[in-house]
């Protein structure tokens, strides 16, 4: 047993892959505590459902599909850099972060179209919720794209194949992003 | 991580600024906390001449308006909570000791843990700068409740408080990132033979402290983004004009707040209890119901929030059963309490400097602990809450592990972390003035209180049920200064050893854990070999060993010796 | 000691004391039981040459049950204080009795406003009468006070009566007291407001039962006996 590398490892899991459960374990309370708010400040009061109808249900249904499937093209990069193909992984990363745009974009002209017809953050109790709920989600999601894009460089110029488990890290935050707005999506645009 | 000892030698830089040591990071936390220490000290001394001597000018400073003295209550608590407690007891001691007590080079996340610092210092330069705006600083209270906090003409206060909301967001941050890198180093890196139960206590502490911070905070940050946007750009998640909810803030702050004195409490009782365990040659008594006790604490901390709210216009009927958990919730408490002092029976006590603390330590906080039970009672805070009463009761139990706890982990670790010995006979009169001091600012304050005397009030000759306080007041503000001026024993003790301190050995103190296996201080990367652990950390006069400590690395049997 | 704390001249302002000092009663013996077991482990148990500790574990039953019976009792103890606070916590924040007089106060920066109904016991009409921090109340009498806020959290305290309850904007809360002997007490603001926090400070004169028509007869010259109100 060499002592200089011997540790008592209590999972066999790497320490990178523990410290983004434990990163992502921390993120759920920040998301749980807004959306907890509104659910409880929602059910207090009356009213919502009239504001709510002011949102562009189809948009939002498009960007889950994006969402979704991004968290898909993100899982096949992760395949990829199992197998070592790198030239994959850069084309599903780069899958990715066009989805993740496209998701901002969308919110982009939602935003846009909303303040421009007077819904802005200070529309309303609901629409605060709706800025602040959405708006904290997209600054995840933005994070997510530029992790994604830091790590499809890599892929594209050769240094990721030395850190080949970073996409797997990257792909379980990105699957995070994805799960919260399953949550934000109905409770805003279907309640 | 680089492996490669062979390396030049850094330069200054990278050795003393920018390292990923985490020996030195953990000092870095420590003189930053040491820092805003002085500066929490100062805030106190002002507040205290206020109260004791309204409207008159402060030595050394001079006038206190109204809007300047909220400011002073209001930074006094943020910055002994964050930026004092929080980096010295979790970033200081944990990072120092960590990696140490589990045989390990280093953290899991060296650069990772670099980062938390640096982002704790710029958390650090934004709540300085937040006192030069135009406005001033936050004026809010540490609690920050809105209406008041969120819109800029209730206080007059602008860019201080959203500056103070980004601050304690960068503050969240960095120790976020610090408790990744302390359950994953603890997880993955202990050296061998190290199973979960021969770690010592204080790492168990630091442990649980990380976990409850980590799903703790969350909703603060939810709570101080909402805030924020309240501020800045209109929304009314807390302003009822705009169909929200004063009370939504009160239920995200203080669901971290509770567990956040628990996050304070717990390294603390760590650090007294491994010292007092050295320093009575005993092991600590009833170990593993101990960390039990405080798991069990930890997850019980989540649910008592609304003892804060009792008479906050939540429904009457939540009082009673957040009493019922709340006092609940000191029976775990009371378990390790017991222990502690179970531990100093039939013991062979020496009281250094290290000792004196921990044992004040415990001693402070026992009375911290009964006064919560006057809180906890719904009828009887109905009287009590928003009083001096609350002050008094929360010094108690914050002071005992932030300062008597601190002094005893710094006194106790001195030597391993600079390699030198701190003075003793100063040291000993640092804890008698202190002892003798806080005491006397602090018991008093309860019978402040319970006069009635309401929190953060400039002047309490206003009301006429108050003036008798006049002759107390004054007594209060007078042992507060007696004892901030008490601390120079500490600075000048801590500085002159620096310099020219006796040299010290690896094991000064001769105790069990692993961090006194190397040299004062460990060099980079802690161990010329990973030790192996052959039992736990409290095998003090032990049967199985002639002398009275017996240490974790030392294999006793042939076979244990052999490897096997 | 019980001189030190305010004069208490409500009805069940002696039933929040007699909490206070059940739990102090309690506390103190278990302070000088823990500090003064601390106190003595620490000097009996100094170092003495040639004396070595006691290798005790706490891993068996009969040493821990030193520390649970304890503990046990303290269980006991929590669970009285809190079904004796349950009771007196319903008296005072649960339903209230009927009352004989509600007025509405309402909190701002920095003084208080209440409001009387006057004569036709309704609240929004012609003989309403509001005085900044002046409340005035029969004494002997059920009082309702309808709480609220007009910009940020304050809160209502009266220490002579041990009633507080914070006052929240966008909230109207209910509170209730009856005071027992006639006398002018202060009503403090207790949760921090702002810059005039500090001297955030109302009045409230409980009348006599005579004095009390005396005032009313010279608020509403007009007015009929004033009708007991259900707020």
């Amino acid at each position: 047993m060499n002592a200089d590398t011997a540790t008592m490892s209590d999972t066999a899991v790497p320490p990178g892959k523990t410290g983004t459960w434990w990163f992502l374990a921390s993120e759920i309370p920040v998301f749980g505590g807004l959306i907890a708010s509104y659910i409880v400040v929602r059910l207090g009061s009356a009213g919502w459902g009239e504001a709510s109808g002011h949102l562009n249900f189809s948009l939002a249904l498009i960007n889950t599909f994006l969402l979704l499937t991004s968290s898909m093209t993100v899982v096949m990069a992760h395949a990829a850099a199992q197998e070592n193909d790198f030239r994959r992984v850069a084309n599903f990363l780069g899958l990715t972060v066009l989805l993740g745009l496209g998701f901002l974009g969308v919110k982009a002209v939602e935003y846009t179209t909303e303040i421009t017809h007077g819904f802005t953050p200070a529309a309303g109790i609901f629409w605060s919720f709706y800025y602040g709920m959405t708006g904290l989600h997209a600054l995840h999601v933005l994070a997510g794209v530029i992790a994604n894009t830091v790590l499809w460089i890599g892929a594209l110029r050769g240094t990721l194949a030395r850190h080949g488990h970073r996409v797997e890290l990257a792909g379980l935050y990105w699957h995070l992003v994805d799960i919260i707005w399953i949550f934000i999506f109905p409770l805003l645009y279907l309640a | 991580m680089s492996n490669d000892t062979s390396r030049a030698p850094a330069g200054f830089w990278r050795s003393y600024v920018f390292s990923t040591d985490h020996k030195v990071i953990a000092k870095q936390y420590l003189s930053l906390g040491l820092f805003w220490a002085l500066m929490g000290g100062a805030t106190a001394y002002l507040i205290r001449w206020q109260i004791a001597h309204p409207d008159t000018e402060a030595p050394g400073w001079g006038f206190i308006a109204p809007d300047f003295y909220n400011m002073l209550v209001t930074m006094h608590g943020t910055i002994m909570v964050f930026f004092v407690a929080m980096p010295i007891l979790l970033a200081a001691f944990g990072n120092f000791l960590i990696p140490l007590m589990i045989g390990a080079k280093d953290m899991a996340f060296p650069r990772l843990n670099m980062l938390s610092f640096w982002v704790f210092f710029l958390a650090s330069v934004v709540l300085m700068a937040s006192f030069f705006v135009p406005g001033g600083a936050a004026a809010a209270g540490w609690t920050g409740y809105p209406p008041l906090s969120a819109k800029m003409e209730y206080t007059g206060v602008g860019w201080g408080m959203n500056l103070w909301l980004l601050a304690l967001a960068l503050e969240f941050a960095s120790f976020l990132l610090g408790g990744v890198n302390f359950l994953t180093t603890a997880m993955n890196m202990r050296a061998p033979g190290l199973t979960w139960f021969r770690l010592p206590v204080i790492v168990w502490m630091q442990l649980t402290a990380a976990v409850i911070f980590m799903l703790s905070v969350g909703p603060l940050i939810a709570g101080a983004v909402m805030l924020l946007m309240d501020r800045l750009i209109g929304t009314t998640f807390f302003l009822p004009e705009g169909g929200g909810e004063p009370l939504l803030w009160q239920h995200l702050f203080w669901f971290f707040g509770h567990p956040e004195v628990y996050v304070i409490l717990l390294p603390g009782l760590g650090i007294v209890l491994d010292v007092i365990s050295v320093f009575s040659r005993k092991p600590v008594f009833a170990y593993r119901p101990i960390i039990y006790s405080t798991i069990i604490a930890g997850f019980m901390s989540f649910i008592v929030w609304a003892h804060h709210q009792f008479i906050s216009g939540i429904d009457p009927r939540l009082a009673m059963p957040f009493s019922i958990t709340t006092i609940i919730i000191s029976v775990p408490f009371a378990f390790v309490i017991f222990s502690m002092i179970a531990t100093l029976w039939r013991a062979s006590i020496t009281f250094s400097a290290a000792m004196l603390f921990a044992v004040g330590s415990l001693g402070v906080f026992i009375f911290g602990g009964l006064t919560g039970i006057f809180n906890g009672s719904a009828p009887v805070d109905i009287y009590i809450h928003d009083t001096y009463f609350v002050v008094a009761h929360f010094h108690y139990t914050l002071f005992s592990v932030v300062f008597f706890g601190s002094f005893a982990g710094l006194y106790f670790w001195f030597p391993k972390m600079f390699g030198r010995m701190m003075n003793e006979a100063l040291g000993k009169i640092h804890f008698w003035l202190t002892f003798i001091f806080f005491n006397a600012v602090f018991i008093p304050m309860h019978l402040v209180g319970l006069r009635g005397m309401m929190r953060r009030i400039a002047n309490p000759m206003q009301y006429e049920f108050l003036k008798p306080l006049e002759p107390l007041n004054m007594f209060i503000t007078l042992s507060a200064i007696l004892l901030l001026l008490s601390q120079l024993f500490f600075v000048i003790n801590f500085f002159m050893s620096l310099v020219r301190g006796k040299a010290a050995e690896r094991n000064p103190w001769q105790a069990n854990t692993l961090e006194w296996t190397t040299t004062s201080p460990p060099p980079h990367e802690n161990f010329s070999t990973i030790p192996t652990v052959y039992r736990g950390p409290y095998e003090y006069s032990s049967p199985d060993a002639a002398a009275d400590w017996l240490p974790q690395d030392r294999p006793l049997t042939a076979s244990q010796a052999a490897g096997r | 000691m019980s001189n030190w704390f305010p004069e208490n001249v409500s009805t069940f302002g002696g039933d929040v004391d007699s909490i206070f000092w059940l739990i102090f009663y309690i506390t103190t013996v278990w302070f000088f039981i823990t500090e003064g077991l601390l106190v003595y482990f620490a000097f009996r148990y100094r170092r003495k040459p040639g004396e070595k500790a006691a290798y005790v574990l706490g891993d068996t039953m009969t040493q821990l049950a030193w520390v649970l019976v304890p503990l046990a009792i303290i269980v006991v103890l929590d669970v009285l204080i809190d079904i004796r606070g349950a009771e007196v916590w319903a008296k005072i924040k649960g339903q209230p009795p009927p009352a004989d007089v509600t007025v509405r106060a309402m909190g701002k920066q920095f003084n208080w406003e209440f409001t009387y109904p006057g004569p036709d016991g309704k609240f929004g009409t012609e003989d309403d009468l509001q005085t900044d921090n002046d409340l005035h109340i029969p004494a002997g009498k059920v009082i309702h006070v309808i709480l609220t806020s007009k910009d940020v959290i304050h809160s209502f305290f009266l220490p002579h009566a041990r009633l507080k309850q914070d006052v929240v904007p966008g909230r109207e809360i209910p509170a209730w007291f009856q005071i027992t002997k006639p006398g002018e007490y202060e009503i403090p603001c207790a949760e921090l407001c702002g810059f005039g926090h500090s001297g955030m400070n109302g009045k409230l004169y409980a009348h006599s039962a005579e004095d009390y028509e005396k005032w009313r007869k010279e608020r509403w010259p007009d007015g009929a006996q004033q009708t007991a109100t259900k707020g």
